[in-house]
């Protein structure tokens, strides 16, 4: 199935959930990242049972604490 | 055309490269004169939003800071000199700002930003800018702006990275609705730890005054409902929608964050 990941379109494997998609993607702090699947958010105890379907569009959404 | 007669010739010549942009013209140049913007953090964002407020004829601008001019300070928050070292940076900010445009107001708050202080900080302003750098602070502002209704614009900056938003009261989501409370302390790295690319502060803290500056002009898209990223070494913009947070803890349906929060939590950048 084809996602769109971060604005990047890319094929994976059937039936991959959001918490596997965030090991593959070697997201950064994947305990505090904040996801969206098709301009839903993602509830954060839901990663790990949501499946992924073909067409899906993921934003991760990071914590940035700078700015002194 | 609004009349010109308010105006003095020094501030047709001074604000002339806004009066001629038909977006801005004098009824947005009064506007802007007769608006006030509170800046939280006189460092890396907040020192180029201060600058070019102060430079675009921001009539009141708060200047909220309890740091003093460090040297390490001066890679980034270009607002102080060398000969600031050591000066309260809501003074440095303040001279550097009058020294721009002598007919602003500019009023410093040397405190830092608490539960106690933020309502009353933010009382009376039409903008807040949150230049801060720990996630205690940003979740205050946040709770705060929700609280009493007042438009912000949220940003952080680390490594190469920038990334800000713009909370409008019952348009869009908060700051809370994408990040639901601070990750526990050192979780996630900040600037002192990590590092930051000086003019990183200098393109996000610049986005924020544009979005002060929309917003009080009331033209153009503003980032309501959307997050801005900047990856400066890919030197790629990304325009990422947020959606609404309806189980938002301050700004959603049943809300169970009824006044300011202080978090316990070491901060980047305090000495
Ligand atoms: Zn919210």
């Amino acid at each position: 199935m084809r996602l769109t990941v971060a604005g990047t379109q890319k094929d994976y494997e059937d039936g991959l959930t959001v918490a596997k998609l965030i090991e593959i993607e070697n997201v950064e702090t994947p305990a505090y990242v904040t996801v969206s699947v098709n301009d839903e958010f993602a509830a954060s105890g839901t990663f790990e049972t949501t499946v992924l379907k073909d067409g899906d569009i993921i934003e991760f959404l990071y914590f940035m604490g700078g700015g002194q | 055309m609004a009349s010109a007669m308010a105006f003095t010739n020094e501030q047709l010549e001074r604000y002339s490269r806004h009066i001629i942009l038909s977006e801005v013209s004098i009824k947005g140049q009064k506007k802007l004169l007769a608006a006030k913007v509170l800046i939280i953090g006189a460092g890396g964002l907040g020192a180029p939003a201060a600058l070019y407020l102060a430079a675009a004829g921001i009539g009141t601008i708060g200047v909220a800071d309890a740091d003093a001019v460090d040297l390490s300070n001066l890679q980034r928050q270009v607002i102080h000199t060398t000969q600031d070292l050591g000066k309260a940076k809501t003074l440095s900010a303040q001279e550097t700002m009058l020294a721009i445009n002598p007919e602003i107001t500019v009023k410093p708050y040397q405190t830092f930003v608490s539960a106690d202080n933020v309502m009353s900080l933010i009382d009376g302003y039409d903008f807040i800018i949150d230049g801060t750098d720990n996630f205690p602070a940003k979740f205050l502002i946040n709770d705060a702006c929700v609280l009493a209704q007042k438009p912000f614009s949220h940003a952080g900056i680390i490594r190469f990275k920038g990334q800000l938003m713009t909370y409008v009261p019952g348009s869009g989501p908060c700051y809370r609705c994408v990040f639901k409370e601070p990750p526990p302390p050192d979780a996630v790295p900040t600037c002192r730890q990590a590092g930051v690319i000086g003019a990183m502060g200098g393109v996000i803290g610049s986005l924020q005054a544009m979005e002060a500056i929309k917003y009080i002009l009331g033209k153009g898209d503003l980032l309501n409902g959307w997050l801005l990223t900047y990856d400066a070494l890919k030197m790629e913009f990304r325009k990422i929608k947020l959606p609404v947070n309806e189980s938002c803890a301050v700004c959603g349906k049943r809300p169970s964050i009824t006044r300011p929060l202080d978090y316990e939590q070491a901060v980047c950048d305090l000495k």
